[in-house]
């Protein structure tokens, strides 16, 4: 091989660009689309259509997009439990366990019952669901947390190994406790306890029929902002990426690295449970047992693509929302799941713009040089 | 041709290494002869390592020759100088803990081809072994042997790739009394049997036991150039490694120390290793007080600050204006108005990926006006960097870089700065000026000089004799973790010091 130039990758030694992060990211999205089009069209199929399809059955009518952004809403939420994890270098990968621990605890409300559905208004109901749902993550949360605070025990391993159990304890109580006549799932809820949906509104505002979006997207809104302003404005979102960046010098600094640990571990799982909430009480209205398609581990896709800035969880959570439906609309449904490995592929290997500086250098010097 | 004497085993002349801002190795020469022990001294940073990395292959030197067996080389990496029989055994173990010696040692060889044989090696390596008396079961798992076994190992490793010529870096630091005395014997033996050594440490009475030669090299230089041990005073030693003279161009000014502010009672710690590092070490530090801790390194420097700033668990009491810090959480320390200047600035000292602002911040962001009751100001915590920034002098583009971006000096400026806002009533500061350049040395003495004058007890620990003489009111000896003496700085005796720090006590 000889080019008359040759690729060079240098350490960067100044600070990246603001930009940069969001220009690779979008880099990323694209050419993962384009690689998926080559694909599609070896395949022989026609890449130009399907994407035109893609985009309409997820942002081509609000009946469509609001499907989408019915998807968006839980990986908003596990998206945002995997990046205060993240943060502190806290690998959380169970956010799919404390998303099911969620569900079965919100559940409870209405399921043993805890209050008198007739009875109670619907904001205590809901609420009573919202804090039970999140106190269940923030249990399945504590777990890894304080093994590792106390025994110094992989998080990896145990936050993966929880989400089977999570799964089974919820398939046990829907299998033998409170079946629906032998179905895989509890009878359905009384609808005090489901969260309000843009259909309720119908009579008034003839545009909302059929509108699915539930409160559980404000749900998810509101706990960005929060998460935000923690990470970014708060004592304790400063211990996080302190201890995130160099736990030696965080306890050099006379921060309680344990007690972190833990904490932080309860709040990605209430994030997680809170999204198990949501998703019962807005959108199956019963216990059962499928009610994630694996929510918990795409958020770890989701925090990873966003860089971990809550805002942009949102963004990217609503182009993993579209993915979701898209994998429902188009054959073979496989290429969602393709879409989304190759961005993620993407936008790790984009990475490389970050670190390093890419220049390109003529050749003929240097092989002077060698001659 | 006959008559001529055999070559040397090892010829560097005139090797020059360079780093960015550094000259490491100054035209330094050593001769290894066939069979002896040469003996490498000098402190941290004075390029030990470097040479050795040049002698290993690591790094090419910018000028000098290099011979082995007389015959003149040019290693482009490891490989090439293991070939030429040069064999190294690091500090830090390079062993796979779940797999068996035989294993161990044969990792990265051609050999066994393709069947695991093991039980031909095991042999081989028994043959060995009783060759060079290097006790250790073939067979067991390296988890399952002590640190003095897995040491054989290291060198059983380098012998089985056929080197004559060993570099033992620093073999001893890591031993307990009984394994070093074993150590010696096998390098004898080995010098017995034609191996030539070089070793490197950092501990006088051990060169003076096993070596038959020395170089010493400070600050890329070598004070010494293979002088014989024989004769060899304590004295002359410590003469050489720390040398003498450099003009400093800080004064510190006369005054009165105040009240005790630090008071170490009877401290007894552990290091890493689980080798008690301090033993029953008794001193206090006053108000407006430079105490320096002098020492060659590893004696306990580490630890005794460990434990004053609650990083370190330990037995007896540390009462900083008569509250007992000891066995408490670093939190304690800060809260009691102990500031620390790590020795590790880059490990310990900061926050890499973080900003200059959010790594002078790190101990009062809970203050007023950066911080409040739950969140933290950022347009004041800028304000405050950028105010740090400019009375320090910290040379960055701006107080958003990273903290990685920044050279030594600067780094340390932001630490210092950082710690010095704390207003503190106790400052440990750690080798504060290890590593850097001229200028940055003096401006952080300067530092110090100046929170003595405000009243501050400071514990200056340094390798840098001239720096503690200079900065210190007194000086305290640590020898083996024990305090061997206290002089006056004023009118200090640098043989005196010298001898206590290779644990003798002065007659005077």
């Amino acid at each position: 091989m000889n080019l008359p130039f040759k690729i060079i990758l240098e350490k960067r030694t100044d600070d990246v660009p603001k930009w940069l992060p969001v220009a690779t990211a979008f880099g990323s999205v694209v050419i993962a689309f384009i690689i998926s089009g080559i694909v599609l069209k070896i395949i022989g199929g026609d890449p130009i259509r399907v994407l035109k399809f893609f985009f309409s059955a997820t942002f081509g009518s609000w009946p469509v997009f609001s499907d989408t952004l019915v998807k968006a809403t839980p990986l908003i939420m596990v998206g945002l439990a995997c990046s205060v994890a993240f943060k502190m270098k806290l690998w959380n990968i169970g956010a799919e366990g404390q998303f099911y621990i969620g569900a079965f605890a919100a559940s409870l409300v209405v399921l043993i019952p805890m209050v008198d559905l007739e009875t109670t208004p619907k904001f205590i109901v809901i609420g009573l669901m919202i804090i039970m749902g999140m106190i269940g993550g923030a249990i399945w949360g504590f777990f890894p947390g304080y093994l590792k605070a106390k025994y110094k025990v992989n998080e990896i391993i145990t936050t993966l190994m929880l989400n089977y159990i999570a799964l089974y304890w919820n398939n046990f109580w829907i299998f033998d406790k409170w079946s629906d006549a032998g179905f895989q799932m509890t009878p359905q809820f009384n609808k005090v306890a489901w969260l309000p949906r843009l259909s309720d509104l119908a009579k008034e505002y003839k545009a909302f029929s059929g509108i699915t979006l539930h409160l559980g997207l404000v749900f998810g809104i509101i706990a960005a902002i929060i998460i935000w302003w923690i990470l970014e404005r708060s004592h304790w979102g400063y211990q996080i990426k302190l201890i995130g960046d160099n736990p030696k010098a965080a306890r050099y600094a006379g921060l309680n690295i344990s007690r972190n640990l833990i904490l932080v571990m309860m709040l990605s799982g209430a994030l997680a449970g809170l999204a198990g909430m949501s998703e019962v009480s807005g959108v199956v209205h019963r216990l059962q047992e499928r009610i994630s398609p694996g929510y918990g581990f795409t958020g770890i896709i989701v925090a990873w693509l966003a860089k971990l800035n809550p805002f942009a969880v949102i963004l990217v959570s609503i182009l993993f929302g579209a993915l979701i439906v898209a994998g429902r609309e188009i054959q073979p449904s496989g290429l969602a799941s393709l879409l989304q490995g190759i961005i993620l592929f993407m936008v790790i290997s984009s990475d490389v713009f970050l670190r390093y500086k890419i220049r390109v250098i003529r050749t003929e010097q240097t092989e002077q040089e060698t001659a | 041709m006959t008559s001529s004497p055999p070559p040397h085993a090892v010829e560097m002349k005139d090797i020059v290494i360079r780093f960015p801002g550094v000259l490491a190795n100054d035209h330094v020469n050593l001769t290894l002869k066939h069979g002896e022990i040469h003996a490498l001294l000098g402190e941290n940073g004075a390029g030990k390592n470097t040479l050795m990395n040049a002698l290993s292959g690591l790094y090419k030197p910018v000028a000098g020759t290099i011979k082995v067996h007389g015959e003149t080389v040019s290693f482009n990496s490891p490989k090439d100088a293991i070939a030429k029989g040069i064999g190294m055994v690091h500090q830090h173990f390079m062993l796979v803990p779940t797999q068996t010696v035989t294993e161990n040692i044969l990792l990265g060889l051609n050999e066994p081809k393709f069947f695991m044989n093991l039980t031909k090696y095991d042999q081989k390596i028994r043959d060995l072994q009783d060759q060079f008396g290097l006790r250790v079961d073939p067979t067991a798992n390296i988890w399952q042997l002590s640190v003095g076994e897995q040491q054989r190992v290291e060198i059983l490793k380098v012998l089985y790739r056929g080197a004559d010529i060993l570099i033992m870096d620093e073999p001893t630091a890591v031993l307990a009394p009984q394994e070093i005395d074993d150590l010696m014997n096998t390098m004898h033996t080995m010098t017995e049997q034609g191996k030539s050594i070089i070793f490197i440490s950092h501990k006088l009475h051990e060169v003076t036991t096993v070596a038959d030669r020395l170089t010493v090299l400070r600050r890329g230089i070598a004070t010494a150039e293979g002088i014989s041990i024989e004769g060899l005073t304590g004295e002359k030693l410590a003469e050489l490694m720390v040398g003498r003279k450099v003009i400093f161009s800080v004064q510190k000014k006369e005054q009165e120390p105040g009240d005790v502010v630090l008071d170490v009672r009877g401290v007894s710690a552990e290091n890493n290793k689980g080798v008690k590092a301090l033993n029953n070490l008794s001193l206090n530090v006053r108000e407006g007080e430079i105490l320096g801790i002098a020492g060659v390194a590893g004696n306990g420097q580490s630890e005794l600050a460990e434990v004053i700033t609650g990083l370190r668990a330990c037995e007896g009491s540390i009462l900083v204006n008569g509250e007992d810090v000891a066995n408490q959480e670093p939190a304690k320390a800060i809260a009691s108005g102990v500031a620390h200047v790590p020795e590790d600035r880059t490990g310990v000292g900061s926050a890499p990926n973080m900003s200059i602002t959010e790594n002078t911040i790190m101990k009062n962001y809970r203050e007023a006006p950066i911080g409040s009751r739950w969140s933290i100001n950022f347009t004041e915590a800028r304000n405050h960097a950028r105010e740090l920034k400019e009375a320090y002098d910290i040379l960055a583009p701006n107080v958003r870089t990273m903290a990685r971006k920044l050279s030594g000096g600067n780094l340390q400026k932001v630490i210092l700065a950082r710690e010095i806002t704390t207003q503190p009533k106790l400052m440990v500061a750690m080798q504060p000026t290890r590593g850097l350049d001229v200028g940055a040395i003096e401006s952080i003495q300067r530092l110090l000089l100046a929170q003595r004058e405000t009243g501050t007890a400071i514990l200056l620990i340094s390798e840098e004799l001239d720096e503690l003489l200079t900065l210190s009111d007194r000086i305290a000896v640590l020898y083996e973790g024990k305090v061997m003496g206290i002089v006056d700085a004023k009118d200090a005796d640098i043989n005196e010091i010298g001898l206590m720090m290779t644990g003798q006590r002065s007659n005077a």
